[in-house]
C-alpha cells in the first residue's frame, strides 16, 4: 500500500525550494529597508508566511503525508489565528 | 521460532509513529504561538519603543543566521530522502553538515547575545532598567526569552540529530524504519518555522 512505495523527494526539489526561501529572505530585508510605514510589517509578515508555507508542504513533507495531517495543520494554525483575532478584538476596543 | 525473532518489532507504525510526532510539534506551535501574541500585544501597544529597541539588533547576523538554518533544514530534508535510497553514507553526510550549522548557529548567537550583554542589556539589567523606557525593556525581555527559547530548542534539536545519526550508523535507523530521522526532521523544520518568524519581528523592524 501506501507505506510499500514511499514518496522519495529527489534532492533538486529541496535545492529549488532552498533558493526560494533564501531568495524571499532577503526580499523581505529588502521590503523593511525600503519606507513603507505600517506596511513593512505587513510585507514582511506576507514573505515568512510564504516561506512557512513552503517549509510545511516540502521540507516538512505535509504534500506527501495522508490529507488527515494537513487538516490537522490546518486547523491548528486556524484555532492560534482566532485566538490572535480574539486578543485583538479585546486590545482594539478597550 | 527463529523466523519470529528476527522480526525485531512487529509493532513498527511509521503512520503513527508520524502523527504523535505532529501532535508534540502543535504543543511547541502554540507555545511559541502565546509568545508571538504577547509580542503582537506589546508591539501594539508600544510601537515606537520596539521600532527604537529594534534598531539596536544586527540585521546581518540575523540574515546570517536565517540562512544558516535554511540550508540546514534543506540538509536534514536531503538526508530522508538519501536514506530511503539507501545511501547511508550521504545520509550520515547530509547529517554532520546539519549538526556543523546548528552550531555555528548557535556561536553566532553566542556572539551577538555577547555584544548586548557588553552593551549593558540583559534581562534586569541595570542599564534597561534605568535608562531604558517600558517598551524597550519588554521588547528586550521578550528578545531574550523567544530567541533563548528558539535557541534550547536548537540544543534540544542537536541531540536528536545525535542520536538519528548514530542509529543510522549503527543501522537501525534504515530504509525500511526511518521514523527515528524523519521526526527529527519534522522536529528540526519546526525550528526553522519558528525562526522564519523571529527574524522579521526582531530584527526586520524599521
Amino acid at each position: 500500500m501506501e507505506n510499500e512505495k514511499h514518496h522519495i523527494v529527489p534532492y533538486k526539489v529541496y535545492i529549488y525550494i532552498l533558493v526560494a526561501l533564501v531568495v524571499m529572505t532577503f526580499m523581505s530585508i529588502g521590503i523593511t529597508k525600503i519606507n513603507l510605514g505600517e506596511y513593512s510589517v505587513l510585507g514582511a509578515m506576507i514573505f515568512a508566511t510564504i516561506k512557512s508555507v513552503l517549509v510545511l508542504t516540502w521540507f516538512m513533507h505535509l504534500k506527501f503525508d495522508q490529507p488527515f495531517l494537513r487538516i490537522m495543520v490546518g486547523f491548528v494554525i486556524l484555532v492560534f489565528f482566532a485566538v490572535i483575532f480574539i486578543t485583538f478584538l479585546d486590545y482594539y476596543y478597550r | 521460532m527463529e523466523h519470529v525473532a528476527q522480526h525485531s518489532d512487529p509493532h513498527y507504525d511509521q503512520e503513527a509513529s508520524k502523527l504523535g510526532m505532529w501532535l508534540f510539534i502543535f504543543t511547541e506551535l502554540l507555545l511559541f504561538g502565546g509568545l508571538f501574541i504577547v509580542y503582537a500585544i506589546y508591539r501594539f501597544l508600544n510601537p515606537e519603543a520596539f521600532q527604537m529597541a529594534g534598531h539596536e539588533l544586527n540585521i546581518t547576523i540575523g540574515a546570517i543566521n536565517t540562512i544558516i538554518l535554511l540550508v540546514s533544514s534543506m540538509t536534514i530534508a536531503m538526508s530522508t530522502s538519501a536514506l530511503q535510497k539507501k545511501n547511508k553514507g550521504l545520509t550520515v553526510l547530509l547529517l554532520e553538515i546539519t549538526i556543523m550549522l546548528a552550531l555555528i548557529f548557535l556561536i553566532n548567537k553566542y556572539f551577538e547575545w555577547g555584544v548586548k550583554f557588553d552593551h549593558g542589556i540583559w534581562p534586569g539589567s541595570e542599564h534597561l532598567l534605568n535608562d531604558m523606557g517600558h517598551g524597550e525593556v519588554l521588547f528586550f525581555g521578550l528578545y531574550f526569552v523567544m530567541t533563548g527559547l528558539h535557541a534550547l530548542h536548537i540544543v534540544i534539536g542537536m541531540i536528536i540529530i545525535i542520536v538519528a545519526l548514530n542509529k543510522v550508523q549503527k543501522g537501525t535507523v534504515n530504509a525500511d524504519r526511518p521514523s527515528l530521522l524523519e521526526n527529527a526532521g519534522l522536529y528540526w523544520h519546526l525550528v526553522d518555522l519558528i525562526w522564519i518568524f523571529l527574524f522579521p519581528l526582531f530584527y526586520l523592524i524599521h
